[in-house]
């Protein structure tokens, strides 16, 4: 039998009182979610923050503008203004927010324990909590296309990653791309410049000027925007790549291709597991297999050969044939890092705090 | 290094400073007449969307340039309006007028992002743009041109013409100049004017010379580094040249240097980032020491003036 003493009997009354307000029994199905998306630019960024905001897009035409309700918030900086944002989405009665950002996960951390019953997913986390799920895309699958490419093509054997930030994921990136040019062209180097910044294109083009002054044929970047393949066809050197979203409207010569974000799928299966009343803490890291990362159209430009070379790569990847870390690999001081036949797992990825062989970081 | 590379460097390097020397320019003619206007931010994000719209609507640069600095100007009559006939906190206003150019470049270029244009470039024929060694004086955009000749003009201005004298006057001692007949209140608006309109052009730089989009917030914050710059030179315009150039240089040695590798690794990119910061203090140190900050700013900077009569 339960005790049911005044504190008991008041929750218990609460909830009984509140039902009706709902309107629906707990674990059951949602007539409607409110969905939340904290962005760190805006969706006209071409690049990062447009490819969210697709996704979101599509996730309202998938699921119904009758179904969910999606809020967006943008140009939010870290630290106490994100977890001030947070916090009130959360007491605005939004049922799931993502924060679209690396950078939100101690602001995200802090007030999903605050909000037991608001789902939080956070972009590129790497953390979890009862009622935070982190989802993130292996960008660096799609960088090794990108290098085959450029391994290829470059007439100077120097490729360039203008990087905003030396943490895993940006590291991962340059390695998958160096070592997959270095498949192609032995002697590759690949210089890299962090330019300290998600968003300042005036200092990514002069980075990316600064590149080609001293030899660079081919950039890759992982900044938000277009302005390092701005310069690259100006310059008229063998060209960059779009990062997020295809950027050919800027660079119509020097686009080979790009890698494309798609976020849609996981926001899709996110938001309706809230409705279904299934929701979990998980971690997603889909790639290429699941259709998060897209290659884009290829430049006419580049050689059939080429083409081929970089299908093979990608379509290595889909089947597992290809794995962008396959030992073995030497780091860029002169240690072996990964046994021949081995490679990086998924657990190790994320400690890897060193450039292979090559690299000048 | 090599001769290319040098060369190289002092055209990444003119092109990162010229649209800090532009603000600056226009700020400081407006410190000199005695009002702190620190929407310098804004008033180029503004320049820089109406600078971008133009351009691309019109296909002539030229067009975009005119427009970026009237469109500047016209920001700054909001803030003159307040400051000068409605005697509002110059501080608080100026910073507003950051956060309105912010918010109305955002609003207005939603239009036009996601578009290219073509960089303003060098008019001059391609055998003096092209030489290994003549480029270094001929492959600029025309912006840097107009800069070192505002550099000049402004100098000349001050120091050399009646107007600029009255200008001065006003910025030392308005109610003095007020005393023997000059509208305070006037001078005030066209300096304020003309450092809206430098903004402008400055701020139309970013699109037509560094990097052919508009996207929101494109300027970056450098309209806070024009503004240290005007500390930093001491108010003199000739300094401010030498100071916009050293920033400039400070931060394109920061990405050849990266991009270099090898010994430059050695400092590491935060310090390089810092670097220009770090000057201006160190600057602002020296000329403390020197005894010399009270009579190189001008005495009634950031004052209100209310006449008395």
């Amino acid at each position: 039998m339960k005790l049911i003493n005044r504190r008991n009997a008041l929750k218990i009354g609460g909830a009984a009182a509140a039902l009706p307000l709902i309107g629906i029994p707990a674990f059951a199905q949602k007539e409607k979610v409110k969905a939340a998306f904290v962005l760190i630019g805006t969706p006209d960024d071409n690049g990062w923050n447009y490819g969210h905001d697709l996704g979101r897009i599509e996730m309202i035409e998938a699921l119904g503008a009758d179904r969910v309700e999606t809020t967006v918030v943008t140009n939010v900086a870290y630290g106490p203004d994100s977890e001030r944002v947070f916090r009130e989405l959360a007491q605005q009665g939004h049922d799931i927010i993502f924060g679209a950002s690396f950078g939100y996960g101690d602001a995200m951390l802090k007030v999903a324990k605050q909000f037991p019953d608001v789902k939080f997913e956070w972009a590129t986390g790497y953390k979890t909590a009862p009622n935070l799920s982190t989802y993130n895309a292996r960008f660096h699958e799609g960088r090794s296309v990108l290098g085959t490419i450029s391994g290829m093509m470059s007439k100077t054997g120097i490729g360039a990653y203008i990087g905003s930030f030396p943490i895993p994921e940006v590291v991962m990136g340059i390695n998958a791309f160096h070592l997959a040019a270095r498949k192609a062209n032995p002697d590759f180097i690949t210089k890299v410049v962090y330019v300290d910044s998600w968003f300042d294109p005036a200092k990514e083009a002069d980075a990316a000027r600064a590149l080609i002054d001293q030899g660079v044929d081919v950039i890759t970047q992982h900044t938000d925007g277009p302005a390092a393949l701005q310069v690259a066809e100006e310059r008229g050197i063998i060209g960059g790549f779009g990062q997020g979203a295809d950027m050919s409207a800027f660079a119509p010569d020097a686009h080979l291709t790009s890698i494309i974000d798609i976020w849609s799928p996981y926001y899709i299966k996110a938001v309706k597991s809230v409705l279904d009343g299934n929701w979990k803490e998980g971690t997603s890291w889909e790639g290429i297999a699941g259709g998060e990362v897209v290659i884009g159209p290829y430049n006419k430009k580049i050689p059939a050969d080429v083409v081929a070379a970089a299908e093979a790569v990608r379509l290595g990847i889909i089947d597992g044939s290809y794995h962008p870390f396959t030992g073995p690999i030497t780091d860029n001081k002169g240690e072996l890092r990964v046994e021949k036949g081995d490679i990086i797992d998924d657990g190790e990825f994320w400690a890897v705090d060193w450039y292979a062989e090559g690299v000048e970081a | 290094m090599s001769i290319d590379l040098t060369i190289a460097i002092i055209i990444t390097m003119v092109g990162a400073s010229t649209p800090l020397l532009l603000a600056a320019l226009g700020e400081l003619v407006v410190e000199k007449s005695g009002v702190l206007n620190l929407g310098v931010e804004g008033m180029m994000l503004t320049g820089a969307v109406v600078g971008f719209a133009v351009t691309y609507t019109t296909g002539n640069p030229w067009l975009g340039i005119l427009a970026a600095g009237f469109a500047g100007a016209c920001v700054s009559m909001i803030f003159a309006f307040l400051t000068l006939s409605l005697f509002a906190n110059q501080v608080a206003t100026g910073l507003a007028l950051t956060i309105f150019g912010a918010g109305f470049s955002a609003l207005f270029g939603q239009a036009f992002t996601g578009k290219p244009i073509k960089l303003f470039k060098s008019i001059f024929p391609d055998y003096l743009t092209d030489h290994p060694i003549l480029r270094v004086f001929f492959d600029h955009s025309p912006l840097v041109y107009f800069s070192l000749f505002m550099v000049f003009a402004v100098s000349y201005f001050l120091y050399k013409t009646r107007a600029g004298l009255v200008l001065r006057a006003v910025g030392e001692n308005d109610h003095s100049a007020h005393s023997i007949g000059y509208s305070v209140i006037k001078v005030r608006y066209g300096a304020v004017g003309f450092g809206g309109m430098m903004a402008g052009i400055g701020g139309a730089c970013f699109p037509l010379l560094l990097t052919p989009q508009w996207v929101e917030g494109l300027t970056g914050g450098r309209g806070w580094i024009a503004l240290a710059l005007v500390v930093f030179s001491a108010w003199k315009p000739t300094r401010l040249l030498a100071g916009a150039y050293l920033f400039g240089l400070i931060a394109t040695m920061e990405v050849y240097a990266k991009a270099a590798g090898g010994g430059f690794r050695i400092i590491p990119s935060e310090l390089w980032a810092s670097l220009p910061y770090l000057a201006t203090i160190l600057v602002l140190v020296l000329i403390s020491l020197r005894h010399k900050m009270s009579s190189s700013a001008p005495a009634c900077l950031g004052k209100p003036f209310i006449p008395s009569n």
